[in-house]
């Protein structure tokens, strides 16, 4: 195999990080709704750590995106 | 963009001088007026604008003064939720920033193409996310280190720490302290890079399937474009979402620099 063709592997490889990081998202929002539906009152106070959450699940699928694109570009 | 036929869904981030030439140089800085100047230009001015018609004090609010006071009193309770009554200062700071952020992330998204003219998103820039995070990340170094002095280091040990993990912790912390500017900066430009290329490729889709035939329009074209609409409506949603998690991990950060923990 040659470099070339390792890298677009690589990065399509890099795909199943974004995957992965859809499920987290998809579990914090997830498990936020279960609490929240429990406990309503307590819900809306609780919006900032919900995203804070979201913010760091993102951040590592993001960076399955920035990898595949170093390999395809750089 | 249509070079040979073929679409280049990186082609909309290229920047290039509107006035002056790529020769303009100080200190092997180009300083040419480009697209990205212009368009964050377009997003001060646009803020300055609806900032000033709101500023009106007036008792009983209109609608434009209301839409301010909104923003205004949204960034006043996240700071009060994150920060506490320290980080009443810090209003100002927090809402030019999240204000520009959300302004150039929706300008991005303009449809002025129908128009001819080419919108452009330049949060989808490291460069330029990379220096709002940088500001964000310097006033946290500066509040902390001038209200705290060198207790501010105590950031990197937890209370309760026990004494035999200190070395270990500190390094964790430390290190967790020395990616915030990057992963804040880094969260912004590819998610705004990443939809603007997502909608560029779907969009090639549809125009190359067109091109093509009429049946392979109906097979692929269509969905695609629908598929379109809808990512389009999720990328509304992102602008948002991103502007506001900037500004409140930054508000996170500050408390970190005002309360230590």
């Amino acid at each position: 195999m040659d470099a070339e063709a390792a890298k677009l592997l690589g990065a399509g490889f890099a795909a199943i990080g974004a995957g992965l990081a859809s499920i987290g998202v998809g579990n914090v929002f997830a498990k936020f709704l279960e609490g929240a539906l429990r406990n309503p009152g307590a819900a809306d106070a609780q919006q900032g750590r919900l995203f804070i959450g979201f913010a760091g699940a993102e951040l590592l699928g993001l960076l399955s995106f920035v990898i595949a694109a170093l390999l395809i570009f750089a | 963009m249509a070079a040979e036929g073929k679409v280049d869904p990186m082609h909309q981030f290229s920047i290039h001088p509107l006035f002056g030439s790529d020769s303009w140089n100080i200190a092997g800085y180009n300083i040419a007026f480009t697209n990205s100047t212009l368009w964050m230009a377009i997003a001060a001015l646009l803020l300055f604008v609806f900032v000033a018609g709101g500023a009106k004090r007036q008792l009983v609010p209109g609608r434009w003064q209301m839409a301010v006071e909104t923003f205004t009193g949204f960034v006043d309770g996240m700071l009060a939720a994150n920060v506490g009554p320290n980080g009443k200062k810090y209003v100002p700071y927090i809402f030019s920033l999240f204000m520009f952020i959300l302004f150039a992330n929706f300008l991005g998204l303009l449809p002025l193409g129908v128009i001819g003219l080419h919108a452009f998103t330049f949060t989808s820039h490291f460069s330029a996310t990379g220096v709002l995070s940088i500001l964000s990340f310097s006033i946290v170094i500066i509040v902390g280190f001038v209200k705290h002095k060198l207790h501010f280091f105590s950031l990197f040990v937890p209370h309760g720490t026990p004494a035999l993990m200190i070395p270990a912790i500190f390094v964790v912390e430390l290190i967790s302290f020395m990616v915030r500017p990057f992963s804040l900066g880094l969260r912004l430009f590819v998610a705004m890079m990443a939809g603007h290329v997502l909608l560029e490729v779907l969009s090639s889709f549809v125009i190359s399937s067109g091109n093509a035939s009429i049946g392979l329009f109906a097979i692929a074209g269509l969905p695609s474009f629908v598929l379109m609409v809808g990512i389009c409506a999720l990328e509304l949603l992102v602008a948002g979402i991103q502007a506001y998690v900037f500004a409140l991990l930054t508000c996170v950060y500050l408390n970190d620099a005002e309360n230590l923990h």
